[in-house]
């Protein structure tokens, strides 16, 4: 009798090529954890260098003055009408910041050296135009005292995120130590602080020299419209195209040579789109420049293939056998189709043009092209016609424009429209993921 | 499947609209990259101040945006082109082929040209000398044409440091690259005496042609990795710099201000770029912008003539204005500027 071995001890033993193969495996585990492991850390650096440095834009720095709006400098008649009132420019409206400054500085206690000219010089160049807009939306304010929340230059708001340091301004002349002793004043005294921008995200863009008030809003509506576009035309064009060509076309070398086609154009450098957009919309057919319909037509051409692809990939998922069962009690081809077939590949049809969607949100090549890079995003469109006719920018387009600014603060500005555009294409896709898990079918 | 076929017919009424005729109502402009900064707040500054919609500007470079302005008269092609250069005769013959015939050019101001290099680093004083000893493809030594020797600056000029040349300068389609040549190299070439050699050596059929490839010779700059071209924007040179510090870089003075944190500027023949030291013509290196307005526009764009006026006007384009305090050297013949915008004069004389 032999003895029996202690549990647990296997019995089997390994010989040589099987431990080989073992180890193979176990080896290509690890490649494909190390795979795995580099695109996540990846993925966190460049999360975490984006949320980094772009969460700044979403605070901006205000200062809280009383202003004093003198009649004798905005309505030197004192009839209220608001077409004299409107000859003002914002230009007239420095006298009124100088003076509540020195009022502040007075009120507070504060000492310096600064002449009323270079206190108001911390204030944004967009503080006059708030203050003649509120002016001009109702007249009767003049001769009052109002307080206001003004947006700071972008030096000191830089100062306050840290991106303005008392060494570094050493040879900048927007700003000296002087103005920044009384911005540290004004920061113990409570008027001065940095709080939650709404501006950036539903403001219109600002020239060079406010950075402190450029807002993405406008731009965002520009993505919109060209979305509106993108869907209106690229769904029903798409979806009739792989319809036919799934269900109805017959197999031959035309449909072949078509198939290829499809194939290739959705590898088509998005640039080469761009092009064609400037010669047949704007050059031939006279759309106007710069506007999102243009845009959206451009981007339809290049979602076309990916949802004709997507759509006849979920076409071709449906079992022959409901076609034919649907055939077999009587309907007609179309009626198989429309009734059972497209409901059943709806699912995939909508992921695959969201993605579509998506891809095309991000898309700043071919907007090049069409003049949708530059100062454009400065007037939000009051209808849809305006918003699909009038000049705008979008999103990826604002971005690549602010991170070519002078201003570093157009750059921390580009990273924080990183971030919207980020969420935006993050809340597409788990959209599309969502609808795939509910109502995708299997078989 | 509502909202489909609301979008629908509002696209279809949209694209029915703009082919008939869409009244545009705002200023389009399009051009030079150096001149967008001004043309923006001119442009913001107008939209805030008039009762018409704020301008659109677009960049692209001069010769990009000259092109598009040549392309004809209507509502389709732009009423405004920026350039950092003067309009060149092909592209105005180009204009009167389509039509484009009556053109009011508006010189608006200066910009300067800095060399800037990173913060910590040396310090440097340069004439024109240098950078053509720099940066020239082919130099005189002895008489003789011979291709660049130098690697180091104290190569070059015995009171720089031990630094290694690295240029990057703007690229051939920015309007800078041009008056680098003609300011900084060609200067330089003709201040060490090169010109005439390589004039001397230079085979043409008449001296106009000889004089042209001499000057071809000096400017040529050096192709083994030591001069950059940079063709994006100063974003660009500056995050070279900051890559390589040992790196010098060519600026516009308006970048430069913004961005005194991490560069230094050197100055040219002893001067310190400022605007003032430009404005009263000290430091060499500047050129004059411009934007070209298209005369059959004016009375059909509604705003045009406004915005026109209102770019050189004294409260925006003078000394104590906010051009000025973004880095424009302001013109001192302003006062005539303003005259030929309120009078429309065309380019060539004639109304």
């Amino acid at each position: 009798m032999t003895d029996i071995t202690p549990s647990g001890a296997s019995l089997l033993v390994q010989d040589a090529r099987t431990q080989k193969r073992n180890r193979a495996e176990a080896r290509f585990k690890m490649y494909g954890l190390a795979a795995i492991a580099v695109g996540l850390l990846m993925l966190v650096i460049l999360l975490t260098t984006i949320i980094s440095r772009g969460t700044g834009a979403f605070q901006q720095t205000y200062v809280t003055l009383e202003v004093p709006l003198l009649e004798a400098k905005l309505d030197k008649k004192g009839n209220r009408d608001l077409a004299d009132i409107k000859k003002v420019s914002t230009f007239g409206y420095a006298p009124l910041m100088k003076a509540a400054f020195e009022e502040k500085v007075a009120a507070a206690g504060i000492e310096t050296s600064l002449k009323s000219k270079q206190m108001a010089a911390l204030l944004s160049k967009d503080a006059a135009a708030t203050l003649r807009n509120y002016v001009l939306q109702d007249v009767d304010v003049i001769g009052q005292t109002i307080e206001f929340e003004f947006l700071t230059n972008s030096r000191v708001d830089g100062y306050l995120k840290g991106r303005v340091s008392r060494d570094s301004m050493a040879n900048d002349k927007s700003i000296n130590a002087a103005q920044l002793d009384l911005v540290d004043a004004l920061i113990a005294d409570g008027s001065l602080r940095k709080r939650f921008n709404l501006d950036f995200i539903t403001g219109a863009d600002a020239s060079d020299q406010r950075p402190e008030a450029a807002g993405m809003g406008v731009a965002m509506i520009g993505s919109f419209f060209m979305m509106l576009v993108v869907l209106a035309l690229a769904l029903p064009i798409g979806v009739a195209a792989s319809i036919y060509l799934e269900e109805f076309a017959p197999k031959n070398w035309i449909t072949d040579i078509i198939e290829v086609n499809i194939s290739n154009l959705a590898a088509v450098p998005s640039i080469v789109f761009g092009i064609l957009g400037l010669a047949v919309f704007i050059n031939y057919m006279h759309l106007p420049n710069s506007a999102p319909l243009v845009g959206g037509l451009v981007l339809t051409l290049m979602t076309l293939p990916t949802i004709i692809i997507s759509t006849r990939a979920s076409l071709k998922s449906v079992p022959p056998s409901i076609r034919d069962a649907a055939l077999g009690v009587g309907a007609s081809k179309m009626q198989s189709v429309f009734h059972h077939v497209l409901p059943l590949a709806a699912p995939g049809i909508l992921t695959g043009t969201i993605i579509g969607l998506a891809q095309a949100l991000g898309e700043t090549a071919p907007l090049l092209l069409i003049g949708m890079v530059g100062f454009i995003a400065s007037n939000p469109p009051d209808g849809i016609t305006s918003g699909l006719m009038d000049p705008n920018s979008a999103m990826p387009a604002q971005i690549y424009e602010w991170a070519k600014r002078a201003d570093p603060a157009f750059y921390e500005r580009a990273w924080g429209g990183i971030i919207i555009l980020l969420v935006f294409l993050i809340t597409m896709n788990a959209i599309a993921v969502l609808l795939r898990r509910r109502f995708e079918r299997r078989w | 499947m509502s909202l489909t076929k609301l979008t629908t017919s509002a696209l279809a009424i949209a694209a029915v609209s703009a082919t008939a005729a869409a009244a545009r109502d705002q200023v389009q402009v399009a051009g030079s990259s150096t001149v967008l900064p001004y043309a923006s707040i001119v442009a913001e500054a107008f939209g805030e101040n008039f009762d018409f919609p704020t301008p659109v500007v677009e960049s692209g470079g001069s010769s990009a945006g000259l092109k598009r302005f040549c392309e004809g008269v209507g509502e389709n092609t732009i009423d405004v082109a920026n350039a950092s250069r003067k309009i060149k005769e092909k592209e105005i013959k180009v204009c009167a082929e389509n039509g484009v015939t009556d053109i009011i050019e508006v010189r608006v101001g200066y910009d300067g040209i800095v060399f800037a290099s990173d913060i910590n680093g040396e310090t440097f004083a340069f004439t024109p000398t240098d950078w053509y000893k720099a940066l020239s493809e082919t130099l005189v030594m002895d008489g003789k044409v011979v291709a660049n020797p130098y690697t180091m600056w104290n190569e070059v000029n015995a009171d720089f440091p031990a630094q290694p040349i690295q240029a990057y300068v703007p690229g051939t389609k920015h309007g800078t690259r041009e008056v680098f040549e003609d300011k900084v190299i060609l200067a330089g070439c003709e201040a060490t005496g090169d010109f005439e050699v390589f004039l001397a050596a230079a085979t043409g059929d008449s001296d106009k042609a000889k004089k042209k490839a001499a000057e071809k010779a000096c400017i040529a700059l050096r192709t083994d990795g030591k001069s950059v071209d940079i063709d994006g924007d100063y974003t660009e040179t500056l995050a070279r710099i900051e890559s390589n510090k040992d790196g010098i870089g060519v600026f516009g003075l308006a970048f430069y201000e913004n961005n005194t944190d991490k560069l230094q500027v050197a100055t040219m023949s002893g001067v310190v770029p400022s605007t003032e030291s430009i404005a009263t013509g000290e430091y060499p290196v500047s050129r004059p912008l411009f934007f070209y307005v298209k005369k059959a526009h004016i009375g059909v764009i509604p705003g045009l003539k406004e915005y026109a006026e209102f770019f050189v006007a004294d409260e925006i384009a003078g000394p104590d204005g906010p051009l000025a305090e973004y880095g424009l050297v302001s013109d001192p013949e302003l006062a005539e500027t303003q005259e030929t915008v309120s009078g429309e004069a065309v380019m060539g004389g004639g109304s």
